[in-house]
């Protein structure tokens, strides 16, 4: 849908920014353009709306040339997403994820029920809708800017850096939100990240750029495994490159049968059955096996005189996976959002397994040392010990 | 001083709606011409060094040679006398016009073109709306100044409140005196209030709530 061709910057002064670019990208792809500062990243995604007049070169957008095009109408096709959020503050959140409807005149009545949709798919209250910007939290109005890039059904979108200014878990759950929104709706995404973690959990091709040039363009298991150079080697750090070997692995090998307690028991009954199977937590499923949550030990002690039954007493916001996904994203997940273990799910939401930390160190230590002697210590294996560390540690 | 305004009722009425007209006219007109030269001047950065730099050194010429010189081109009457009250009002507007249009967030204006405004848009939907405190404060500087200054226009003919302090000053009678500044000095802190109720209601609610999070 987007083709990339011999796309080229040179701003005044002679500094190349961008350098005979080429690439193409699928309707429905997840992009990430990855590199240090000045690599032209930014550069180069300013280019697809026009933000900045490329130098030289094509590109064509659904067999349009964008160059020829008229850079109001390009932009109001094109979803774009800013580190720095950029709201209207004296706008409603309304009127903010309307605004590009509003610059192509819909009617209200379209834009209204617009918005009351839009709303419900970052889980945000409608009742949100008649605030104002610095109401919000940076999360929440970073969730606004996406759906403002949303609204008028532009289906390519571009963000620079939209999670860089967020705090560690604010941004992990705004990453699952985007990732689940792109693939909902099937948009094309371009996203300009300095963050390998962020590239490789959400873009389905990487390109990496250093200096302008393209050094290397693919899935993100492809970079992994066969880096094109030092540069990308060392970009992607030795110590992704370690996590790659285990993270071949899904988390249904390594998943352990989990502890669950269906949601109309009483407190007495999860008590006992914790004791019996000697666990602090038990995940709670309706009828039909369907994660609703967890109970944890600490939680419900002291609710236990008051509170009869576990619907009472029950922590509704789970953290979990996929099945079918790789043991990286829960390490990552565990690791970031310091919790003992994480549930594993299948496409109904069914509860199936369970990954923990005593699990993943386990990984480790094989993929490690498994079928290896024990020799000095590598830099591989160093990298290794800093994962069990950080594992153990919390 | 009570003798003086019971006696003299209608005319202090009369005079201060003359005043008050006077003052408002050359207000209007002076918004009228600073605002929409501002929002250029911020646009066109060589042009607004010039002119902001006229519009200062017009501002240092006192305001009585200024309602004098007004003689020789229209004359006595209100109609000199509401020009150089424009030109006095139109440096604060201007000057603020073009602070609070620079003053805009970079990346607010950057996400407004971004998303598909044409520069006018943005100007009506972003920026306008944003720098409308920082105008309004400059509408209200200006308003009180005039008030004071239009006193002086009854030198050249214009009428208003200045008619006493003048006639004061002439037959050396302090309660003229005193009368006129004392309604003059009202009738500043009047429209200084007003003015300052119509920023309120003005200004975007949410720049109002800036600051105050509620969740």
């Amino acid at each position: 849908m987007l083709q990339i061709e011999n796309l080229t910057k040179i701003y005044r002064g002679g500094k190349v920014a961008v350098d005979q670019l080429n690439l193409e990208i699928q309707q429905g792809e997840f992009i990430a353009f990855i590199g240090t500062s000045g690599s032209g990243k930014t550069t180069a995604l300013r280019m697809i709306n026009r933000m900045v007049e490329p130098t030289s070169g094509k590109m064509m957008l659904n067999g349009k040339d964008i160059t020829k095009m008229n850079a109001v109408t390009l932009r109001r096709s094109i979803g774009y997403v800013i580190q720095q959020i950029g709201l209207m503050p004296h706008m409603t959140i309304r009127d903010n994820i309307t605004l590009v409807p509003h610059l192509l005149k819909w009617s209200k009545e379209k834009k209204d029920e617009t918005a009351r949709r839009l709303i419900e798919l970052v889980n945000l209250p409608p009742s949100y809708l008649d605030f104002y910007p610095s109401q919000l939290s940076g999360g929440q109005q970073q969730r606004i800017g996406v759906l403002r890039a949303l609204a008028a059904n532009q289906d390519i979108i571009l963000m620079d850096e939209p999670f860089g200014a967020l705090d560690p878990i604010t941004r992990d759950t705004l990453q699952d939100l985007i990732k689940d929104i792109q693939l909902r709706l099937n948009k094309t995404i371009i996203f300009v990240t300095h963050d390998m973690d962020e590239a490789i959990k959400l873009a389905d091709r990487i390109a990496i750029m250093h200096e302008g040039k393209l050094i290397q363009f693919d899935t993100p298991d492809n970079i992994l495994a066969n880096p094109a150079n030092d540069f990308v080697k060392e970009f992607i750090g030795s110590h992704r490159l370690i996590q790659q070997k285990p993270n071949v692995k899904t988390v249904d090998e390594v998943m352990i049968k989990p502890i669950s307690i269906t949601i109309e028991k009483s407190i007495d009954e999860a008590i006992r059955l914790m004791v019996e199977k000697r666990v602090d937590t038990l995940f709670v499923t309706d009828g039909d096996n369907r994660l609703q949550g967890y109970l944890d030990v600490e939680g419900f002690t002291g609710a236990r005189r008051t509170m009869k039954s576990i619907s009472e007493v029950y922590e509704k916001d789970v953290f979990y996976v996929k099945t079918g996904s790789k043991l990286q994203d829960s390490v990552r997940r565990i690791l970031k959002r310091n919790l003992k273990n994480i549930p594993v799910v299948d496409e109904e939401h069914r509860l199936v397994g369970l990954v923990t930390r005593a699990n993943i160190v386990d990984i480790v230590y094989d993929t490690i040392w498994g079928d290896e002697e024990p020799a000095a210590a590598t830099k591989e294996e160093a990298a290794g010990i800093a994962v069990i560390e950080e594992l153990i540690a919390q | 001083m009570i003798a003086f305004f019971i006696e003299n009722s209608s005319e202090i009425l009369l005079k201060t709606w003359e005043h008050f007209y006077i003052s408002m006219i050359a207000l209007l007109l002076g918004v009228l011409c600073a605002v929409p030269l501002g929002i250029i001047l911020s646009k066109t950065k060589w042009l607004s060094k010039i002119v902001l730099n006229i519009t200062s050194v017009l501002q240092t010429v006192p305001s009585l040679a200024l309602l004098a010189l007004m003689i020789p081109f229209f004359g006595v009457g209100k109609v000199p006398a509401v020009i150089a009250l424009c030109i006095y009002s139109l440096l604060p507007i201007l000057n603020n016009t073009f602070i609070g249009m620079r003053s805009v967030n970079e990346n607010t204006k950057g996400a407004g073109i971004a998303m598909g405004m044409t520069n006018l848009q943005s100007i009506i939907l972003v920026e306008l709306p944003l720098a409308i405190p920082v105008i309004m404060s400059g509408i209200r500087l200006s308003a009180v100044y005039v008030i004071s200054w239009a006193t002086l226009a009854s030198y050249i003919g214009a009428g208003g409140l200045g008619d006493f302090i003048f006639n004061g000053l002439n037959l050396y009678q302090t309660e003229l005196i005193l009368g006129g500044a004392i309604i003059v000095t009202l009738l500043a802190l009047l429209a200084d209030f007003i003015l300052g109720k119509l920023e309120k209601f003005v200004t975007p609610k949410g720049l109002r709530l800036e600051g105050g999070r509620t969740s």
